[in-house]
């Protein structure tokens, strides 16, 4: 059940969008999704979702894959959708019942913000799926290593985000383990209201926190004991090189983000 | 019968989609000790979280009691309490403020009143070997390692099941917490004629406390049998990238270089006293 | 002079629960090459002894030397933790990255050394501890013994003088228990590396050089392991397990068969026929 969360995993695959320089690929997504948020025709939708599709072929990995990735916000889309279905006004009403009333600009913000989050998370997740941890948290340092002069901690952060990375999946593994513990002395997960269930989490998060307590005590005297002393003076084993084809890809996502906003 | 398994195969379902189990046809009847021992990834934690409905089979049978759990979800919660399930390092699973809420919560979920509860920790604890009045107010995470790994054991014991599976339990104990565990373990299945199973990479512990032995591999029962004659299978176990106890190695290495003894024996004592007859007569 | 020499040390954990000393007058030579087996029940200070020679704590009172630097010299804390390498016991709390070779290249880089070598350092690593192929999975897709043995390529990446591995086999099957020692014995034996070794399992402590037996933050003994294991009734007497074929030769010596001292079945086998 917790297996099926696929933020922040990677996929292994030999395609040009694993190839692409971290840092580009950052700079990418961060474009697309500024260009998202301008965008409001169902043109422009239609040719995101295309090009994230496109995306999806060149990467070589399957559609199923990365669609699983939106199961776990299903629920956060679902509840914006009838937010603004139910509580915007304006425009023809297409549907109403004492107080409550659907109206025609309800359902156009809805869907659209809707699509946003899809393409968004998609956009995000296929940069974490195409993009080893290490990569990303490298070109996220080197992103931010301007701002080193100003007090910014870009390599702890960095090396930060390498570690929470690097845990998400045994720290998952280990709440399926102590959830099947608890359901072995009679706790039940699966019944009951929402608020039941809710508490029935609680005696399980008790001990995830502490084991990742604990963990995170050992790691930080594994890292000591291996010469840790923060970002400084520290060399890479993979150091990141542009090629012509991060410009070219690049380039191609400019004139693609431009070419939808101003339309 | 109160286990039984029909054609049971199991697949996770994920990347690797690994079967984990393979057609298993198994009978535990009541007051056995049955130890499982098996290469790791051979399956064996998989075939334990069978008996109590925590992995619901990819097909095939699971009976307890006569009851099929395989297809009626709604009383798992039925077979869990008689069947109590402890996990390998249960003492990283602790969570309660107080050993005796941490003893609790098993019997709490099974809707005991105040008294009922109260009774059981008090029962338990004295059990696994914990004074109640010198730990019930403590916090189970300032105890030392063998303490807690009680802690946990005596949570599953409030159940009061009528079969505990253990999972590694003796893993990470010294010496001492290993022997104390045993004898606990021998104290539940002799005295209180408690139906147990116990998984263990120790073979010695295997050899002394179990009545019935299964070997697995690769996701099947490969051999099902008593521990004389398991550990007599030297060849066979070394195959199946398993050891003999250590004791009864010494015992085959003798009686191979021509030192006629008895191979079947279990404890360093009677090994030594049968080597020593044997040296005697020689 | 000694790899690591030790005298007059004492430790003391500066918090509420520590009002015994968790060590104390410690003295120990290891020298270079030597393959040192520390053992002694729960709480005997054995990882804090472990801990002190990686500069993680420093001795209250008395001196430590590793290859002739003080360890109470903050100047030197980096040199002795490059060349004295830690593997701990939780195969999953010491691995940093999402994979292998990065984990492995995460001492050299704090290095600084250049990525060419780093790359030539970790292939190699993963060579000698026998994971080669095993750069580019994710660690939790390893099984326990496979994680120990990255753990133990990432720290021979940093070329050390010596290992320290605190019970690094403890929480390991039998199959992984046999793949990290063989490891460990092959980098002893085969590329000269030091190595302290702490361990709950006396099988592990027959073949060593050197055997200290620790109780109570002291030392209660210390020799080769065939003096070590004689000692059966005063290691039993502080919770210890003996070698079954030293206690078979134990129980025949007290029916007055005479047996020399033996170690490994194999040498009892030997010896009885
Ligand atoms: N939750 C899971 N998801 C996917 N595969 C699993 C899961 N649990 C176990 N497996 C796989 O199923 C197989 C059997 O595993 P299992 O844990 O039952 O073995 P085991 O005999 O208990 O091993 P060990 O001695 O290491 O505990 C292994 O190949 C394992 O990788
Ligand atoms: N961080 C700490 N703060 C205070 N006391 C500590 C700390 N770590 C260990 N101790 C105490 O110091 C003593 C020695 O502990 P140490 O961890 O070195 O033992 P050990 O021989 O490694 O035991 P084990 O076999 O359980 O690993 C113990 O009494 C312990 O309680
Ligand atoms: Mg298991
Ligand atoms: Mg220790």
């Amino acid at each position: 059940m917790l297996k099926d969360i696929t933020i922040g995993q990677y996929i292994a695959r030999d395609s040009i969008i694993h190839a692409l320089d971290a840092r580009i690929k950052i700079m990418i997504t961060t474009i697309l999704i500024i260009a998202l948020f301008t965008i409001d025709t169902f043109m422009g939708f239609g040719l995101f979702t295309a090009f994230v599709l496109g995306v999806i072929l060149l990467s070589k990995i399957s559609i199923k894959k990365v669609l699983k990735g939106l199961k776990p916000i299903l629920i956060l889309v679902l509840f914006t959708l009838f937010i603004h279905i139910f509580l915007t006004n304006g425009g023809e009403v297409l549907w109403s019942w004492k107080f409550i009333s659907i109206e025609s600009e309800g359902v156009y913000i809805g869907f659209f913000m809707v699509s946003r989050i899809f393409i968004l998370i998609l956009f995000t997740s296929l940069l974490t799926l195409t993009t080893s941890p290490l990569q990303l948290t490298d070109g996220i340092e080197y992103i931010l290593s301007p701002l080193k002069r100003f007090g910014v901690p870009a390599s702890e952060l960095s090396m930060m985000m390498t570690i929470a990375l690097r845990f998400i999946p045994t720290l998952l593994e280990e709440a399926d383990k102590i959830m099947k513990a608890q359901q072995a002395r009679g706790a039940d997960f699966e019944s009951g209201n929402l608020i039941q269930r809710a508490k029935s989490l609680i005696p399980l998060l008790v001990p995830l926190f502490i084991s990742a307590f604990r963990r995170a005590d050992d790691l930080a005297l594994a890292m000591e004991s291996r010469c840790y002393r923060g970002g400084e003076g520290r060399t890479r084993l993979h150091e990141l090189e542009y090629k012509y084809y991060d410009f070219v890809a690049l380039g191609m996502i400019i004139i693609l983000a431009a070419a939808v906003s101003f339309y | 019968m109160l286990i039984e398994l029909i054609n049971v195969s199991h697949v996770y379902q994920d990347e690797n989609n690994v079967k984990a189990l393979k057609n298993i046809n198994l009978e535990i009847n009541k007051g056995e000790f049955i130890g499982i021992v098996g290469h790791t990834g051979s399956g064996k934690s998989t075939l334990v979280q069978l008996f109590n409905g925590l992995i619901i089979p990819s097909s095939g049978t699971v009976k307890i009691n006569g009851k099929n759990i395989t297809n009626e979800k709604s009383n798992l919660k039925e077979t869990r309490r008689h069947v109590g399930l402890v996990f390998q390092y249960p003492e990283h699973q602790l969570f309660e403020e107080t050993v005796y809420q941490d003893i609790a919560f098993g019997p709490k979920n099974l809707g005991l009143n105040k008294d009922e509860i109260q009774a059981r920790v008090n029962e338990v604890m004295e059990l696994v070997g914990l004074d109640y009045d010198e730990f019930k107010a403590r916090s189970p995470f300032n105890l030392s390692g063998g303490q807690q790994r009680k802690v946990a054991i005596a949570g599953v014991l409030a159940l009061k099941p009528d079969v505990l599976v253990l999972d590694e339990p003796s893993a990470g104990l010294d010496p001492q917490g290993r022997k104390q565990l045993a004898e606990l373990l021998q104290y539940l299945y002799q005295e209180l004629e408690m139906t147990i199973i116990l998984i263990s990479h120790r073979m010695e512990e295997i050899a002394e406390l179990s009545s019935r032995v299964i070997v697995m591999h690769q996701g099947e029962i490969v051999i099902d049998d008593n521990p004389v004659e398991v550990f007599s299978k030297e060849q066979k176990l070394h195959k199946l990238s398993l050891d003999l106890p250590q004791i009864t190695e010494i015992l085959h290495r003798l009686d191979e270089r021509g030192l006629k003894v008895n191979t079947s024996l279990f404890s360093v004592s009677e090994a030594s006293a049968e080597i020593i007859k044997a040296l005697r007569s020689k | 002079m000694s790899l690591i020499e030790i005298s007059g040390v004492d430790f003391l954990y500066q918090n509420e629960n520590s009002n015994r000393p968790a060590l104390q007058n410690i003295n120990l030579q290891i020298e270079a090459g030597d393959f040192a087996v520390i053992i002694g029940s729960n709480g005997s200070g054995k990882s804090t002894l472990a801990k002190l020679l990686n500069v993680l704590l420093t001795p209250s009172t008395g001196e430590i030397f590793v290859d002739g630097l003080n360890t109470n010299n903050p100047d030197n804390t980096w040199k002795i933790r490059q060349k004295v390498g830690m593997v701990f016991q939780n195969p999953d709390n010491q691995l940093v990255a999402s994979m292998v070779e990065d984990d492995v290249a995460f001492g050299p880089e704090n290095l600084g050394i250049p990525s060419q070598e780093i790359r030539q350092r970790v292939d190699k690593s993963l060579e000698m501890v026998g994971m080669s192929g095993f750069q580019k999975f994710a660690p939790h897709k390893l099984s326990g013994g496979q994680k120990q043995r990255v753990a133990i390529a990432g720290v021979i990446a940093m070329e050390p003088d010596c290992i320290v591995l605190d019970e690094p086999t403890a929480m390991l099957d039998p199959q992984g228990r046999k793949e990290v020692m063989e490891t460990v014995e092959y980098l002893n034996k085969e590329k000269g590396i030091t190595v302290v070794h702490i361990t709950h399992f006396m099988e592990e402590a027959v073949d060593a050089d050197k055997v200290i037996v620790m109780n109570q933050g002291e030392i209660l003994h210390k020799g080769t392991p065939k003096t070590i294991f004689r000692l059966v009734k005063q290691l039993k007497e502080i919770n210890l397990d003996i070698p079954v074929a030293v206690e078979v030769a134990e129980y025949l010596r007290q029916e007055n068969i005479n047996i020399p001292d033996i170690l490994s079945i194999d040498e009892l086998v030997e010896a009885l026929c």
